[in-house]
């Protein structure tokens, strides 16, 4: 393997030597857009003969992908795979499995929307959804913290016997051509110790892994789960700081406050929103607006009690996330009010970029505008740059008797073509 | 008091008893050397087909490997009756990961031990056959298809039994189920076009596909010791009667099985690389209904309302099966 320190390198292929420099002994994955550059490369790594003694397995599903990183995890390999979007919800079932059974395996989830409307840019709806499957969930906010998180999450994984995915922006990371540093092998090696699993199946001493448990000891199992992660938060901090020391940058951690010491303001978010929020909070800054942002690096295990200490000096908290729960509000928001309980701060749920739409920093700037002169109603759900326009009057068309699919309707409205009427104002274009 | 005429020969079949075989082809049951992979003291049904096809599988598997040997269980019968944490029947390393991903577990533990040297530890994939024909279908046609070095072995009882007696894709036409019962006028499993596993085993053009039924005990050893001597993806389909399932009696597990061969109902063969090898001959044929009738599952065929176009039509099948492998090579038994 080539052992540049800095390469211009697409996303996907930094993470892919990152993981080959972690040295997994079985790959299996299925191809799903934005995470297909990342097992491209792997599988030419190992066919290449630059990853040595690893096993790529095309699976015929994800589904497939993840029960035989669960077969090959249980007979005491490191094991890694990658998926996106739908193919994270086919491998819904055998996730939970993954994490009950405590198969430290090691996957990127590569974020992208869910379907229907079927649609392949990122969002974190897909991750967001299997928040409460019992895997760490990890976000990187740049290429650099995307290498340097898989390289810490083979380690937290193997530590604690528990899974890890590691989330990074479908497209808008994975396919970014940037500068990475890449970590050298030697490195690697020496930060992350052989792997030595906590269960294995061995016919020199045959154990039954997998069997049933009933209501005797079902809580306990699950609260055992629970605490392993609760450990988490302790793990990763340190493995942060053992990181920085070997490899001499900071490794991520739980979260990431930015100019929020002084703040009366302060802006939540994860994954690669945070480069534009930072960027909109040094411009405010710059207009004397007290405000600063946190990344949440760690979403689950929560860092409930770094969240709260990062946002304890704000009187408002604007979350901005990716995904949500529909019907209910924000995904990541609730979790910021359970940090927040008891405290006066007021929390702005906002939901943007879905499903490829860009947030721009225009758009942040106004949002915060927004908050910060009291136009936003905290007890709703904000969607930014929402196309009010369009979904009124699709409303209305629906109320009249309007049959047939929302999502065509409203495209054809956008571009004014077919059946509807192109309406006078008829909004074109998003970016600003 | 009665007295019993000892017989050599079981009684109805041209089956040779153990004690007239030569001593290196008898059925041991009770060995010290038996790896009892599967123990004893497990919570399967009295006459149950499955745990008696499991026992043979394995204990042939572990013969076969030395002991080398690596079992990955769908979930179903087989994995809820022997393992109740922190009981355990299985005297093998032994996963149980979901319902529809046995074959991909498999594929995973094989390709771990195939990465790190340990390639001559063997692995056995077993479900039934739900989770062989239906829920793990995609899963099983995956492994076959990177013909990764596995044996997968298919319990088939016809139906979803551990959850109450539903059809599954391998419940024949006519049978009755819980969710296909004897009311309306096309009682019992619709007739469908059938998902014959071994004959979509061999499409795959997989080292080795084997049917066997727990009739024939040393057919089923022979055929596991076999599939042993492959690498790559393997199939072995045990017909396994279920009591509770079918409406039979316990002591009934081995006729049926017996009688299902016999009939032409579930044709005995093998196959090597799609090729069909070698077949089972049917020594003295039976009329389907010989199989049928002890069956409580096909009882409304035979009742007060009977259906002799059913039977008619399940006949038919076990003819094209006959004609189909041949099954009738020396004519003067038919």
């Amino acid at each position: 393997m080539p052992g540049q320190r800095l390469s211009q390198i697409e996303g996907s292929v930094a993470v892919a030597q990152a993981v080959a420099r972690c040295r997994p002994s079985v790959i299996a994955a299925y191809p799903i857009s934005p995470q297909t550059h990342i097992v491209e490369g792997l599988s030419d790594l190992v066919r290449g003969g630059e990853l040595i003694d690893c096993e790529y397995l095309m699976a015929e599903s994800e589904f497939g992908a993840m029960s035989a990183c669960i077969g090959a995890s249980a007979a005491g390999v490191r094991t890694y795979t990658a998926t996106s979007s739908q193919g994270l919800l086919f491998m819904a079932e055998a996730l939970f499995n993954a994490s009950g059974l405590g198969l430290p395996i090691v996957m990127t989830v590569a974020n992208r929307a869910i379907g229907a409307p079927i649609n392949i840019w990122n969002d974190h709806s897909d991750s967001m959804s299997m928040r409460d499957s019992g895997w760490i969930q990890l976000y990187a906010e740049s290429n650099q913290a995307a290498v340097d998180l898989h390289v810490q999450a083979f380690a937290l994984a193997e530590r604690l016997s528990v899974p890890v995915m590691v989330c990074m922006d479908g497209f808008v990371l994975t396919h970014a051509v940037e500068e990475v540093e890449l970590p050298e092998q030697e490195q690697v090696d020496a930060f992350l110790p052989r792997f030595v699993p906590q269960q294995l199946l061995d016919p020199k001493e045959p154990v039954s892994i997998g069997a049933m448990v009933g209501p005797e000891a079902f809580t306990e199992v699950k609260y055992l789960m629970h605490a392993k992660q609760v450990q988490a938060l302790d793990e990763i901090p340190r493995l942060a700081a053992d990181f920085e020391e070997m490899f001499g940058r900071p490794g991520g951690g739980l979260v990431a406050p930015y100019r929020t010491d002084d703040a009366e303001t302060v802006v939540v978010t994860l994954g690669s929103a945070l480069g534009s929020v930072e960027e909109v909070v040094d411009e405010l800054r710059e207009d004397g607006v007290r405000i600063g942002a946190l990344g949440i690096t760690c979403f689950r295990p929560w860092p409930l009690d770094e969240v709260r200490a990062a946002l304890a000096g704000a009187s408002r908290v604007i979350v901005v996330e990716k995904a949500f729960a529909v019907g209910a509000g924000g995904i990541v928001g609730q979790n910021v009010r359970l940090a927040l309980s008891g405290l006066p701060a007021t929390v702005y749920d906002v939901v943007a970029g879905l499903g490829g739409r860009p947030i721009t920093r225009a758009s942040l700037r106004g949002l915060f505008r927004d908050v910060l002169e009291d136009r936003m109603d905290s007890r709703s759900l904000h969607f930014l740059d929402l196309d009010v326009e369009l979904v009124e009057r699709e409303l209305a068309r629906t109320r009249l008797g309007g049959t047939g699919p929302h999502a065509e309707h409203m495209l054809r409205a956008l571009v004014g073509v077919g059946a509807v009427p192109p309406g006078p104002e008829a909004p074109v274009g998003e970016e600003s | 008091m009665t007295t019993v005429d000892l017989k050599l020969y079981q009684v109805g079949t041209f089956a040779a008893g153990n004690r007239l075989l030569p001593l290196e082809d008898r059925t041991v049951q009770a060995h010290p050397d038996r790896s009892n992979s599967i123990t004893s003291g497990h919570r399967a049904c009295q006459g149950c087909g499955e745990v008696l096809g499991a026992r043979y599988v394995l204990d042939a598997a572990m013969r076969a490997t030395g002991g080398d040997l690596v079992a990955v269980n769908a979930t179903g019968c087989l994995e809820v009756f022997s393992t109740p944490y922190p009981e355990s029947s299985w005297q093998l390393p032994w996963l149980h990961s979901l319902f529809g991903n046995a074959p991909a577990v498999a594929s995973g533990v094989a390709a771990a031990l195939r990465a790190t040297g340990r390639g001559h530890t063997r692995v056995v994939g077993q479900a039934g056959d739900g989770g062989t024909v239906d829920i793990g279908f995609g899963a099983l046609s995956g492994m076959f298809e990177r013909n990764d070095d596995v044996l997968f072995v298919c319990y088939d009882n016809e139906g979803y039994m551990n959850t109450g007696v539903q059809r599954s894709g391998a419940t024949p036409g006519g049978a009755r189920t819980a969710n296909t019962k004897a009311i309306g006028p096309e009682p019992g499993n619709a007739f469908g076009q059938g998902k014959n596993m071994p004959r979509i085993a061999m499409a795959h053009e997989i080292p080795y596909v084997a049917t066997a039924t727990v009739a024939d005990l040393h057919d089923l050893e022979r055929k596991v010791e076999k599939a042993m001597t492959f690498h790559g993806a393997r199939y072995l389909h045990v017909l396994v009667p279920c009591p509770l399932g079918w409406g039979s009696a316990s002591k009934d597990t081995i006729l049926l099985a017996r009688l299902a061969q016999r009939s032409g109902i579930f044709p005995v063969f093998e196959s090597e690389g799609g090729e069909v090898t070698a077949v089972t001959p049917i020594r003295r044929r039976v009329p389907v209904e010989d199989y049928l009738r002890p069956q409580r599952r096909y009882s409304h065929l035979f009742g007060a309302h009977p259906r002799p176009d059913v039977v008619a039509r399940i006949q038919a099948g076990a003819d094209r099966s006959i004609a189909r492998y041949g099954l009738l090579a020396d004519s003067s038994e038919k």
